[in-house]
């Protein structure tokens, strides 16, 4: 177990940037999304990290409460301090998966369906969404026209111009094979591939905990998640 | 004569570059709303004769798993270093971001180098290290939208159609959505800041509608990234959009017009799920209220065929706009395919009124 989690925290930028001092205002809290739709209050967070007690930290990064935020940063408009807690969430969220806090809160483990579907699609397709990967089982709320889109994709999307399945500009272009190479490199070179190694790892070890079949794509663990 | 008022307003203009943008797509865009970035492109190369350059090789600016925090800021800063260098090779200085939540990102990046300038140092030696490229930061970068503001009265000056009610001889009452991404991380990067959002409302004005101001007009849409990829989270983000909704009800908006790819999403799609949830419309006569992007208005304005702008992709209806406009439209081809071929017609949702 990581000793000194203060330490790793101070090394973020989004830490350092987000951070300056909190006088427990909550405007944050006023204007946030997420406080609006469940006990979430940015307040309470930036102000036990600015604390600096490690106990409360870990508390923290084993929580739910982290994973709450919506990151739409409407609090780094408001604070008159010139707090951002949507960066110190940010940091937060990092370093509960680089010590595997994370998979001891039910929203943190969540990470790996997320990981699963965009990290894994960005990697595919060089886009964080791509047609051929949405449902209206996974995503109901696309509702009977996507349904339609899809099944008559082909048709439809050259009718509006697209180059989709095509090696050229336009919109749903296949990516080169070398733009996802790139991809690849950076992921590899900063770091996104190892969170994303470190998300698996700790996943995997929970889903044996609780006994719910762990391989990859959409196994039961990932059911499990992003249904529940 | 130059006022403070002046003073004060000019703090919230933003340069936008006049000609040769390096156009950088959106994920959201390209998959939920096809035709839209064609269009926009269309509309700066035939309507306003400008230079605008779609690179293959662009990829995601891998802004959605940031901000689901399943990648590492270095991660999207190096991405971000790589899509600057792609417009370096292009031979362009002026980068356009078709999304709001990339334009966040692409913001935040520089930012960040401002202040931690040795975040710039690493970003360039792991891109080289990756990919043995470098890159210059671009001379200027906007939002999509940026665009068609800043040439808005020559859009109006081409225009087949104003944002007049032709039955009533009334302004259409459009709804504006922000998006929180454009203005409200970085105010001074956006058209009248945090506080006074105008890159929207400039439209409607120069257009002829009438602005809906609303007690939620700055709400978020409630996409929250992880909060809505996941279907278990996903409460979260409709009920921010409803949150919306029953604050402009009461005005009664012919039109939402959207900045932000997701927030055209969400503000189209949360109505037809809410009307099959609650049997709950907020448009007229069991429609719901049309929601536009800003280039599909102005394709529509300059008489673009509703149908080969990809307007039928929408689930929300368009046809009570269309009506209002006086836009005549051909209601047997919306749902043809290629060549104009009968490729079947969507379901019909079970309450929400579609056509």
């Amino acid at each position: 177990m990581m000793k000194d989690l203060y330490k790793e925290l101070e090394k973020d930028v989004r830490y350092l940037e987000g951070l300056k001092s909190c006088f427990n205002c909550g405007v944050c809290t006023a204007i946030c999304p997420a406080a609006e739709v469940s006990d979430y209050d940015p307040r309470i967070v930036v102000n036990i990290v600015q604390q600096k007690d490690e106990a409360e930290l870990e508390k923290l990064l084993k929580s739910d409460t982290i994973w709450m935020c919506g990151e739409c940063l409407s609090c780094k408009t408001r604070c008159p301090r010139g707090n951002t807690p949507c960066y110190i969430i940010q940091a937060l969220r990092a370093l509960s998966i680089e010590t595997g806090f994370f998979i001891e809160s039910q929203q943190g483990r969540k990470q790996l369906a997320v990981k699963r579907i965009v990290g894994e699609h960005i990697l595919k397709y060089g886009y964080c969404v791509f047609i051929d990967e949405i449902d209206t089982e996974m995503y109901p709320e696309q509702g009977p026209i996507w349904d339609w889109l899809r099944q008559n994709k082909e048709s439809i999307l050259e009718r509006l111009g697209t180059s989709y399945n095509k090696e050229q500009s336009g919109t749903l272009r296949n990516i080169s094979q070398e733009s996802l190479n790139d991809l690849k490199k950076i992921f590899d070179e900063t770091g996104a591939t190892q969170r994303f190694e470190k998300i698996e790892k700790y996943s995997s070890g929970k889903a044996k905990e609780l006994n719910i079949e762990f391989n990859d794509g959409n196994d039961d663990y990932f059911k499990y998640l992003y249904n529940k | 004569m130059k006022t403070r008022k002046n003073e004060i307003w000019a703090a919230y203009q933003k340069e936008i570059a006049d000609d040769h943008y390096y156009f950088a797509r959106s994920c959201i865009r390209q998959n939920f709303f096809p035709a839209a970035e064609n269009l926009y492109l269309n509309i700066l190369r035939n309507e306003l004769e400008k230079d605008i350059y779609d690179d293959a090789r662009q990829t995601t600016c891998t802004g959605i798993a940031y901000h689901s925090g399943i990648i590492p800021f270095e991660t999207i800063m190096t991405v971000v270093a790589r899509q600057f260098s792609l417009m370096n090779e292009a031979g362009y200085e002026n980068f356009i971001a078709s999304c709001v939540t990339s334009f966040g990102i692409y913001v935040e990046v520089m930012d960040t180098w401002n202040h931690f300038p040795e975040t710039e140092q690493k970003t360039r030696v792991a891109l080289k290290r990756a990919t043995g490229k470098t890159f210059e930061i671009p001379k200027n970068l906007v939002h999509a939208s940026d665009i068609i503001y800043k040439f808005r009265k020559e859009i109006a000056a081409k225009a087949k159609f104003r944002l007049i009610n032709q039955n009533s001889e009334e302004p259409i009452k459009v709804v504006d959505h922000i998006g929180c991404h454009y203005a409200k991380i970085f105010p001074q990067e956006g058209i009248g800041g945090a506080e006074y959002p105008y890159v929207l409302a400039g439209l409607i004005d120069e257009w002829g509608g009438k602005q809906v101001d609303y007690p939620e007009r700055r709400h978020c849409c409630g996409f929250g990234f992880r909060q809505y990829l996941l279907k278990s989270n996903r409460s979260y983000s409709v009920t921010n959009s409803k949150k919306k909704f029953d604050s402009m009800q009461p005005f009664k908006p012919d039109l939402i017009i959207a900045n932000c790819p997701g927030c055209t999403f969400f503000l189209d799609r949360w109505q037809y799920v809410i009307a099959e949830m609650k049997s709950k419309t907020y448009g007229e006569n069991g429609y719901g209220i049309p929601v536009l992007t800003y280039e599909e208005l102005a394709g529509l304005l300059l008489g673009y065929n509703p149908w080969d702008i990809g307007l039928q992709t929408h689930q929300v209806a368009v046809e009570p706009l269309l009506d209002k406009l006086g836009i005549i439209y051909d209601s047997g081809k919306k749902y043809k395919g290629r060549n104009g071929e009968d490729i079947g017609i969507p379901e019909n949702p079970l309450v929400l009124r579609c056509c």
